[in-house]
């Protein structure tokens, strides 16, 4: 009886990983239909995809103020609000993290660093979070480029911001850039997934 | 000035976190700090190419491989637990080995350090490879690069897990690799 019991305990267990796993690997593939949401935003209002009339896309940047990986990239991502706002893709900022697991991504840290940092874009609070997984976001810093169609917001771009998250003078690849121009001169993206280490979003 | 000094607040503030995580997980070693001298350890520090090798084992042993870094809350959290894990399925030929992600400016700062301090048994490696987008998939396709990540596997066996652990999520995993 002992080991029937035994057995069934390491099947739920064994069911409950499949079912993180599953969980794990969802989220948009390229060509997906990308959900709009109403988010906190730093100042305090609230603020949708819809919002932008006249965006011809948005590039969604999953990030937060606690992870080294993101920090590296602040100013990459304020550089590429710079660059791709006025023509169309500016950059929108989530913070994905459960705050009580992580006080430093909290509201008030997240005014206080777009402060400090000079953040041009919307630095949204994943309120319950509820937008990340249905992105498909598992870490930070993660970016989504989405390109504005009458269907709604088609994911064209997945993945990382450029091929070096060290040295920002070093980098060969820059993924997100070349993902925007290809958009905006209307050809086709070379490479619409990228991969790069990231804190997990904390739970 | 006034936005360095709050720049730098915020970096000591968010330290500050990992290190209470830290010495809640090691209240016990707390006694020890005191003693620790300048830590006089060699880490071998690795390309992807130089890493692969400890990916692929071919012999009897199961290997539990971990990436992880000593910034990464959750990592440092569940560290004990790879430790235990070594140290208790020794004879059972497991061999568990820990990747650093560790940015490079940190291993003396930080990593050396950190590993003295907490007395790690297991075999740590630094993976220092930017081009993350080559390599990471080579580790596993389904990995997206979040970490914690671990990769368990012996010459018949290999499965990968972007996840936390518990001692006994970890255990239980292991003994799917045991016969």
């Amino acid at each position: 009886m002992k080991t029937l019991k035994t057995v069934f305990a390491l099947i739920a267990v064994v069911t409950l990983f499949s079912f993180t796993a599953i969980n794990d690997s969802g989220g948009y593939e390229i060509g997906d239909i990308a959900t709009d949401f109403s988010l906190e935003n730093i100042d305090g209002k609230m603020v949708s995809l819809a919002d932008f009339k006249e965006a011809k896309g948005f590039i969604v940047v999953f990030t937060c103020n606690t992870c080294p990986y993101a920090v590296a990239y602040e100013d990459r991502v304020e550089a590429l609000n710079k660059k791709y706002a006025d023509k169309g893709y500016p950059v929108i900022a989530i913070m994905p993290n459960n705050t009580d697991v992580k006080p430093g991504d909290n509201m008030e840290a997240m005014q206080a660093r777009a402060k400090a940092k000079g953040f041009t874009f919307p630095y949204l609070m994943d309120q319950g979070q509820k937008i990340y997984p249905q992105y498909g976001a598992t870490k930070t810093p993660h970016v989504f480029v989405l390109q504005k169609t009458k269907k709604g917001n088609v994911v064209k771009y997945i993945g990382a911001i450029d091929d070096n998250y060290q040295d920002a003078n070093a980098v060969n690849q820059k993924y997100v850039e070349n993902a925007v121009d290809a958009l905006l001169s209307g050809k086709e993206i070379t490479e619409t997934k990228t991969r790069a280490i990231g804190c997990s979003i904390k739970v | 000035m006034k936005y360095l000094i709050l720049f730098l607040g915020i970096c000591l503030f968010s330290c500050n976190q990992d290190k209470k995580n830290v010495v809640a997980d090691y209240k016990t070693n707390e006694v020890e700090k005191v003693q620790t001298q300048e830590p006089a350890i060699s880490l071998e520090v690795h390309d992807f190419n130089g890493i692969e090798k400890y990916l692929s084992f071919s012999d009897e042993k199961t290997y539990v491989v971990n990436f992880w870094a000593t910034w990464c809350g959750p990592c440092v959290k569940e560290l004990p637990y790879f430790e235990k894990l070594g140290a208790t399925y020794q004879s059972d030929n497991v061999e568990v080995i820990l990747i650093s992600l560790d940015f490079p400016k940190q291993y003396e700062s930080k990593l050396k350090p950190f590993i003295v301090e907490k007395k790690l048994q297991s075999k740590v490696v630094l993976l220092n490879d930017v081009d993350s987008n080559s390599w990471i998939p080579k580790v596993d396709e389904n990995w997206s690069g979040a970490i914690p990540a671990t990769l368990i596997y012996n010459k018949e066996k290999r499965q990968f897990y972007e996840q936390s652990f518990t001692y006994e999520e970890l255990e239980t995993e292991l003994k799917h690799f045991l016969n």
